[in-house]
């Protein structure tokens, strides 16, 4: 019996590392290649003598793009993050404590669910000929605006979650003191639901950080964003892998640094998110 | 401590204004960045729009874009190939997640390590996830080619091959979106009642057989909601083959969305463009609502 069960829990570990290296392998290997002069990546040199010119390059030189993109990236994604939480969290209030009518709640989230599923590719396309009549395209506000609806149905799902666990009491108290709503939001819903904003605040600055095709299509080269910037890598007519992969490693690190923060928060955000 | 009676909130007044002003901006943003656009996305879609000068000229077809979209064969190549990508992929990720579950479920030292490493793939772009494989699958210094050849396997062209570009693809999506399930089934694997599982110790069942008897039926909810979400999420997938195999060699690779987005973009026909946008659209909203309410069902009857 003891022996059946170190055996099973041999291959539970086993199963379990081979998986982790699936995993971590790609990321190594992106990781050691930045670091790589493009002859050792050719050459598929497993020993190597790392070198800082292909990340010095992709930041430097004056021919790449790739800080303007990420300062781009950054600005887009932390404003529409900002956006998103701010609506989304008024709205998930109003829909749970304000005696919205049940009809409104349900088109609202219903369409949110259906929107998200819907593939981003079929609504660029009408908010790119808009943009185009309007002037909106080519600008940070366009993508911003574009980003802050792709993201808002998450959002919304999340808040309405978060918020409909706070308990009513202390609300109902603040009510009868005389506390007004603005006021009940911030000063007590916003500190009880911290741990969902940040969930939610992560989950969404993350997805527009990744977000490719809305960008790819609705922004030129001053305001393009990581994603578009590493997509026109292996697109020259020489690809420059060396610094491709360093443009890449470059652009997981703030994933990384989110996750090594606020790895519950993410997985909270994800379960909650797709279950409930 | 007795509570002391509080007002139902009714009786406090609701606070109107500020229903109105909570709600305005998801309605605004709803209403003009999704509903008028796809309003939009209809007209266009009887039309020919060409652009000159900064100014759109719009010339009526009626319905003819939609009576192309039958014969559109590139269209008719990503329907097949998303369906078959879609299938195939999210099976397989089902499968992996629900054992690597399973066995992070039964462990105790090191269970965050591993989901933490195991969520890595979600959180990094997908056109990332393309640029690290495109260079891992390439034929002349790939990591895959040199693996196989340590066991004198010849170097394949994983992406350029007819035969194999597709379920290339479909490696680079099952390791990028397993985690996502391995995520949501283990959070289901957490919540699993104990005491179930030591009556059954306890009356000497099996390891199998508590796996048949037991946890699958108890998963099952937790497995329908995951897969479904999943499927329909895979028609969503553009990034990395944008990279990896910008659709081909031939039509080896194309998938619904990419072909709406040439058709609309490289190609510069927003109006056909349009038309495809909506039949895209329309479609995976037949899938989603009826995934809905078959949930909603299984809900209630339970």
């Amino acid at each position: 019996m003891m022996l059946r069960q170190h055996v099973a829990r041999f291959w539970v570990h086993a199963v379990l590392i081979i998986a982790a290296a699936f995993i971590m392998v790609p990321f190594l290997w992106i990781t050691s290649s930045a670091f790589k002069t493009q002859i050792a990546i050719l050459t598929g040199q497993f020993l190597f003598e790392p070198t800082l010119d292909n990340v010095r390059e992709v930041i430097l030189s004056s021919t790449s793009d790739y800080i303007t993109a990420y300062r781009n990236s950054f600005v887009v994604a932390t404003i529409s993050t900002l956006l998103v939480l701010v609506i989304a969290t008024l709205a998930a209030y109003a829909m749970d404590r304000l005696q919205t009518p049940r009809w409104i709640v349900h088109s609202l989230l219903g369409w949110a669910a259906l929107f998200h599923m819907i593939p981003p590719v079929t609504m660029v396309g009408a908010w790119f000929q808009m943009y185009r009549e309007t002037g909106l395209d080519n600008t940070f506000t366009g993508l911003v605006l574009a980003h802050v609806t792709l993201n808002l149905p998450i959002a919304l799902w999340l808040m309405a979650n978060f918020i409909r666990d706070v308990p009513l009491e202390l609300e109902e108290a603040a009510r009868i003191d005389g506390c007004s709503t603005p006021r009940l939001i911030w000063r007590i819903i916003v500190p009880l639901v911290r741990p969902g904003l940040a969930a939610t605040g992560i989950l969404v600055f993350i997805f527009s950080w990744n977000e490719f095709v809305v960008a790819l299509s609705l922004t030129a080269r001053d305001t393009q964003t990581v994603p578009v910037a590493i997509s026109k890598y292996s697109q020259e007519f020489e690809i420059k892998h060396a610094e491709m992969a360093a443009a890449a490693f470059l652009s997981i690190l703030p994933a990384f640094v989110l996750l090594l923060i606020g790895q519950r928060h993410i997985v909270k955000g994800i379960t909650t998110g797709a279950v409930k | 401590m007795p509570a002391l009676p509080l007002p139902p909130m009714a009786k406090i007044g609701i606070d109107r204004k500020w229903r109105a002003i909570g709600l305005a901006p998801s309605l605004l943003v709803f209403a003009g960045l999704t509903l008028l656009p796809i309003a939009n996305l209809v007209a266009m879609s009887f039309h020919d729009i060409a652009w000159a000068d900064g100014i759109s000229r719009w010339t009526f077809v009626g319905f003819r874009h939609y009576q192309a979209l039958p014969e559109d064969m590139l269209l008719r190549a990503g329907l097949g190939n998303t369906i078959f990508f879609a299938v195939v992929s999210t099976l397989t990720q089902m499968l992996l997640a629900f054992v690597l579950a399973l066995f992070v479920s039964r462990i105790h030292r090191g269970r965050v390590l591993y989901r933490t490493l195991f969520i890595l793939p979600i959180l990094v772009p997908a056109i990332v996830i393309g640029a690290i494989w495109k260079l891992m699958l390439n034929y002349d210094f790939g990591l895959v080619n040199d693996f196989i050849g340590l066991f004198g396997a010849a170097p394949r062209d994983w992406l350029g091959e007819r035969a194999l570009a597709l379920w290339s693809v479909i490696v680079v999506d099952v390791w990028h979106w397993t985690p996502f399930c391995f995520l949501l089934l283990l959070a289901g694997f957490e919540s699993l009642p104990q005491d179930v599982y030591e009556a059954a110790r306890v009356d000497g069942v099996g390891p199998l057989s508590e796996l048949r008897y037991i946890t699958l039926p108890l998963m099952l909810p937790t497995i329908a909601v995951t897969l479904g979400f999943r499927l329909i999420l895979a028609f969503k997938v553009f990034d990395e083959i944008y990279l990896l195999t910008g659709g081909g060699p031939g039509t080896a690779t194309e998938v619904l969305s990419f072909t709406v987005y040439r058709r609309f973009f490289t190609q510069d026909r927003a109006g056909y463009g349009a038309a495809m946008s909506l039949f895209a659209m329309t479609l995976v909203a037949v899938l989603a609502i009826t995934a809905m309410t078959a949930a909603r069902r299984r809900q209630t009857r339970s």
